[in-house]
């Protein structure tokens, strides 16, 4: 694609001559993915910032059209990667609305466990990698040490730690052990030891303060007018959470507080973030220490979940079962409707808006990612910062191109 | 399981009455689905409507898109706009749609309205040709800007249509 000089419609001309035009990407460190800034700048200062994305556009919303209600979730935890099974159970969320299945006690607690283990995972690499940018590789290093332990009991759920598409339409691939719980277990005790460690590291250093307070503001106005979500807008001081507002899974049962800030700048995103973890920690040890004996699977006709691979395996019913609910002429049929369910994911409100056209695969399978509304914020959020500034911002939103782009 | 009633009646029967009141003459389809409000509203008012709605309390546009009808059962209009709306301070959702058809899918924007819908129009552009009137910067947002076709569109086909070989390819002797 020829690259062009682009427009900045708010300066007049006299004031544009003099200023010059840096190209921030698509490849570059702090970008972490694939995603290009067109930048002006008179002297150190960023006069505008037009982001150009797209780099990473793989046509998955087309192949949701395609594929049926359990192959997508391959797809989805493609999305953002950084918290893959966050994006499986948004999606299973929606499907489960539209079909009208309620899940049952012991598949909404896993699926809340590992809803809350996924914002630890992405708010760990959205601040590790953020310091990292800024310069200070060792807190990165005690982030990425607890990364590894989500992905083993990733692992031990679903048998993969990175692409789990570990949900199914009204359940779970498979149920979960007592070792799983174990680990999980283990996992939360020790936690708030290397949370300590990072937080000491991290944000009373002056260096890292100075970077980030006053930089990037984004006023309340903006974040509701600019549709922010998550924790972006939570720092801007829009105090909205879908687990409290529009409680899903199991939220209900579980005492736990809504972390804001009235900063709006880069260190108020970052201290979100922070808080929101250990609010995490509350709900995975009352989650766990609570898990409900059960089915897995929700019991409705029968056709809309698979059974259990015992049952395929050394059964005939079983063996019929799941045969009946992979063949397209005697699956569910979706109804002739749509539905747009959210879920709150790390990063922000995660919806899908979903069509059913009487088959069991999505006539429309739109995602509404938060990145590409926070991203559509960042020239505002930059403007009149320094060149060096770019990354804080950068990463204090946290954006995932794989999901800004899909 | 399947529940047809609206999630919210007495903060729902507040914001008919506004809009009733605001938009007084325009033809509203007022339905639900699993707890969900919907209005179908003429898209020759669209500005107007969106206008009202904001006024009614939807202050943020949570997400913009289109669904190609096409292939769908039974339906009579070609695409559907649909505009998530989210009242941010009672959490009051409604989701408003407008029907469009060929060849007249102009449309106005809504970036006078939500400042948010920028980057959405944009990707509904992308992929369905649906054009917004009086964005300012507007342009495809994903594909390339010399790309023809409108892939999400469902008579676009799933491998494309050999847009891959029209790129020039670049060796490494030229590099």
């Amino acid at each position: 694609m020829p690259l062009e000089l682009l427009e900045s419609s708010d300066l007049d001309a006299s004031k544009r001559e003099g200023l010059w035009t840096l190209n921030f990407g698509p490849q570059h460190p702090a970008t972490h993915t694939t995603l290009r800034l067109v930048l002006q700048l008179d002297g150190e200062m960023v006069i505008d910032a037009e982001p150009d994305i797209g780099f990473l556009h793989s046509g998955f919303e087309k192949l949701g059209e395609v594929l049926d209600f359990n192959q997508y979730v391959t797809i989805v935890d493609r999305m953002n990667y950084i918290s893959p099974m966050a994006n499986e159970i948004a999606w299973h969320h929606a499907v489960e609305k539209l079909l009208g299945i309620e899940l049952t006690p012991r598949c909404k607690y896993i699926r809340t466990i590992f809803a809350e283990l996924m914002r630890l995972h992405d708010h760990l690499l959205c601040l590790g990698t953020c310091v990292l940018d800024l310069g200070g590789a060792t807190a990165f290093m005690y982030a990425f040490n607890e990364r590894e332990y989500i992905y083993e009991i990733c692992e031990r759920a679903s048998g993969q730690r990175f692409h789990t598409s570990y949900t199914r339409v009204g359940g779970l691939l498979y149920d979960v052990t007592d070792d799983w719980v174990e680990m999980v277990r283990a996992f939360i005790r020790k936690f708030p030891k290397a949370y300590r460690d990072f937080e000491g590291l991290v944000m009373k250093n002056r260096i890292f303060v100075e970077r980030t307070r006053d930089v990037g503001v984004l006023s309340r106005e903006e974040a509701i007018a600019g549709g922010a979500t998550g924790p972006v807008a939570r720092a801007s001081g829009v105090a909205r959470d879908l687990r409290r507002d529009e409680p899903y899974l199991a939220y209900e049962d579980f005492d736990f507080d809504i972390c804001a800030s009235q900063g709006g700048d880069c260190y108020a995103r970052f201290q979100v973030r922070m808080m929101e973890m250990l609010e995490s920690v509350k709900i995975i040890q009352q989650a766990i220490e609570n898990l409900p004996a059960g089915p897995i699977f929700a019991s409705g006709t029968g056709k809309e979940t698979i059974p259990d691979k015992r049952e395929v395996y050394r059964s005939i019913e079983g063996l019929i079962h799941h045969f009946e609910s992979v063949m397209p002429n005697r699956q569910m049929q979706a109804p002739l409707d749509s539905v747009y369910a959210a879920t709150e994911s790390p990063n922000g409100e995660l919806g899908y808006y979903i069509v059913g056209d009487g088959s069991f695969r999505a006539y429309r399978a739109r995602t509404r990612p938060p990145s590409l509304l926070h991203f559509s914020l960042f020239s505002k959020m930059i403007r009149g910062c320094m060149l060096s500034d770019v990354v804080a911002v950068l990463g204090s939103i946290n954006i995932i191109a794989a999901e800004l782009d899909r | 399981m399947s529940n047809e009633n609206s999630s919210s009646s007495g903060a729902l029967a507040e914001v008919k009455a506004k809009l009733a009141e605001t938009l007084g003459g325009v033809t509203l389809a007022w339905s639900a689905f699993r707890e969900q409000d919907r209005v179908d509203f003429p898209a020759s008012e669209l500005l107007r409507c969106l206008n009202a709605f904001k006024a009614a309390g939807f202050d943020q546009l949570t997400d913009l898109t289109a669904v190609d009808l096409l292939e769908f059962p039974k339906a009579t209009d070609r695409f559907e706009l649909v505009y998530v709306l989210l009242n941010v301070e009672s959490g009051q959702r409604l989701i408003a749609r407008t029907y469009l058809n060929e060849p007249d899918l102009t449309v106005p924007s809504a970036t006078s309205v939500w400042s948010g819908a920028d980057w959405l129009e944009r990707e509904v552009y992308d992929m369905y040709g649906i054009v917004f009137e009086g964005h300012p910067n507007f342009k495809r947002l994903l594909l390339p800007q010399e790309f023809q076709s409108f892939p999400l569109r469902k008579d676009y086909p799933i491998k494309g249509r050999g847009e891959r070989h029209n790129f020039p390819v670049i060796t490494r002797a030229e590099s």
